[in-house]
């Protein structure tokens, strides 16, 4: 393994704030199913706590990490490194921190209680989930200096994508209720990967029943293989897209 | 060994560095002055890499650096503010660089030892005071027997047996045909180390020139004194 990524990851794994997260997401994820008497429930309670603790975490831990490593970054590009290695190695180090605090808090619950076709979308969702806000993490430390402007960044993303989001697509549905534009909805979902990861894991949980014609029109695009590929090729985007113009940037910043 | 093109830099609307030319030979020891804001540490910080240059061209070894890394192989770098992770050992951080840059030379670890760092390996970076800082990160930088050494403001913090030692080690390696890049404030302690002197204000280079020479041509023994003279000599000539 890659020498940086193991002294990042090592680095991570100590902090007790990472710790804490998994304890806390494990006690979350137990909590659910035990409360619940039928697996299905304990994952509907389950996916709105991950969908809304998960982004948050992941976010605001890395950019927090991010602005306080800068003295570690500052001594590593005096050394013979490719400066994109940094990042990536950085980058790399964080969502692997991440992917394994949700596998080893939520994951290990899901596993033992809804090992079927939805318990497993839920684990891929939670990891990709990780790794989105941890790609936009990185973006929002790259486009400011300041530590309290970046954090700030930071928690709009995650207000945006997990409440603003939600009430502008509320808003649309009502203001255009008289025009057909379900298939349009289908279209704005994959500007937000939290509503791409939900109803991934609804249709798996046939709740899209209750969701009427709308849900009909999901369900019939992506409830079909096609249909969940796209999903997933979508929140690969949403890693790779805010990590890489971030990249672009550090590659011309000045440290 | 490094010549810089045609260097320009400007932070915002501030011109830092302005048509910068300059020529470094190996085997010279070089002191790199002029008043705070003038430009020498991102002068030193774009020979890096960590600062990059708006237009112009950095040669190491006759092959330009901009984009690359590997050349940084050989230059060994001290910081004017060496800032390092909090939560670290002083063993923890000298045993990552080993690892980071993963070299199979033999290790110059004398500094370690002039500087007692040996028996204070466990001590955390935040409790550390600024000159045992500054002690680890001049061992940082002659670490890996570097052809190159720049040190910025290597003896500022340090205590009068430290940084007499630093300066032994310099001249050491000075003798051993490595170039070094020195910015320093205090001219009195350059007296015995360096063999030519640049000068820089505003973002550009006044002048670069041999010591002996430049005693020769005012008269005087100590750089400081020279120094002054030419100085006043310039304002002199802009107030007529």
């Amino acid at each position: 393994m890659n020498r940086i990524i193991k002294i990042v990851l090592l680095d991570i794994l100590k902090n007790k704030i990472v710790l804490s997260y998994t304890f806390v997401l494990a006690l979350l994820s137990w909590g659910s199913f035990g409360l619940e008497d039928n697996s299905a429930k304990g994952l509907l309670t389950i996916l709105n706590v991950i969908l809304f603790t998960v982004p948050l975490v992941s976010i605001l831990f890395s950019t927090i990490y991010l602005y306080n490593s800068s003295e570690f970054i500052e001594l590593l590009l005096s050394q013979p490194i490719r400066r994109k290695k940094i990042w990536i190695s950085l980058f790399a180090g964080l969502s692997i921190a991440m992917v394994l605090a949700f596998l080893l808090g939520a994951g290990i619950p899901l596993v033992i209680n809804a090992p079927d076709a939805s318990g497993v979308m839920m684990l891929l969702s939670g990891c990709l989930i990780s790794a989105v806000f941890v790609s936009l993490a990185f973006l929002s430390c790259i486009l400011t200096r300041d530590k309290a402007k970046g954090i700030g960044v930071a928690i709009m993303f995650w207000m945006y994508f997990a409440i603003l989001f939600d009430a502008l697509v509320l808003f649309l549905l009502f203001q255009f209720a008289e025009y057909p534009i379900e298939e349009a909805m289908v279209g704005v979902t994959a500007l937000s990967p939290i509503d791409l990861a939900r109803i991934q894991i609804l249709l798996h949980l046939d709740q899209s029943a209750m969701m009427g014609y709308t849900g009909a029109i999901f369900k019939d695009f992506f409830g079909t293989t096609i249909g969940l590929i796209i999903s997933f090729f979508l929140l690969i985007l949403w890693i790779a897209i805010p990590f890489f113009i971030s990249v672009r940037k550090f590659n011309k910043k000045d440290l | 060994m490094i010549t810089l093109q045609n260097i320009n830099k400007k932070f915002g609307k501030l011109q830092v560095l302005q048509n910068v030319n300059l020529k470094f030979n190996a085997g010279e020891c070089i002191a790199l002055i002029g008043p705070n804001g003038c430009g020498k540490t991102t002068l030193i910080k774009s020979i890096l890499g960590m600062v990059l240059p708006d237009s112009g061209d950095i040669l190491f070894n006759k092959e330009s650096i901009l984009r690359k890394f590997e050349y940084r192989n050989n230059i060994g770098y001290m910081p004017q503010i060496g800032r390092y992770p909090d939560h670290m050992t002083i063993g923890q951080i000298i045993a990552m660089i080993k690892q980071i840059r993963n070299s199979k030379d033999i290790l110059d670890e004398d500094l370690i030892k002039a500087f007692k760092l040996d028996k204070m390996d466990d001590k955390q970076m935040r409790t550390l005071s600024g000159g045992t800082t500054q002690k680890v990160s001049a061992t940082l930088a002659f670490l890996f027997n570097p052809d190159v050494l720049i040190l910025d403001e290597p003896t500022a913090g340090l205590d009068p047996l430290a940084s007499e030692i630093l300066k032994e080690k310099i001249i050491k390696e000075k003798e051993k045909g490595k170039l070094i890049l020195i910015t320093s404030h205090l001219l009195s302690e350059l007296d015995d180390m360096i063999t030519q002197i640049i000068f820089m204000q505003e973002g550009k280079v006044h002048f670069h020139r041999n010591i002996n020479e430049l005693l020769e041509s005012t008269g005087e023994i100590k750089i400081s004194k020279a120094i002054s003279k030419i100085l006043k000599q310039k304002s002199h000539e802009q107030d007529h």
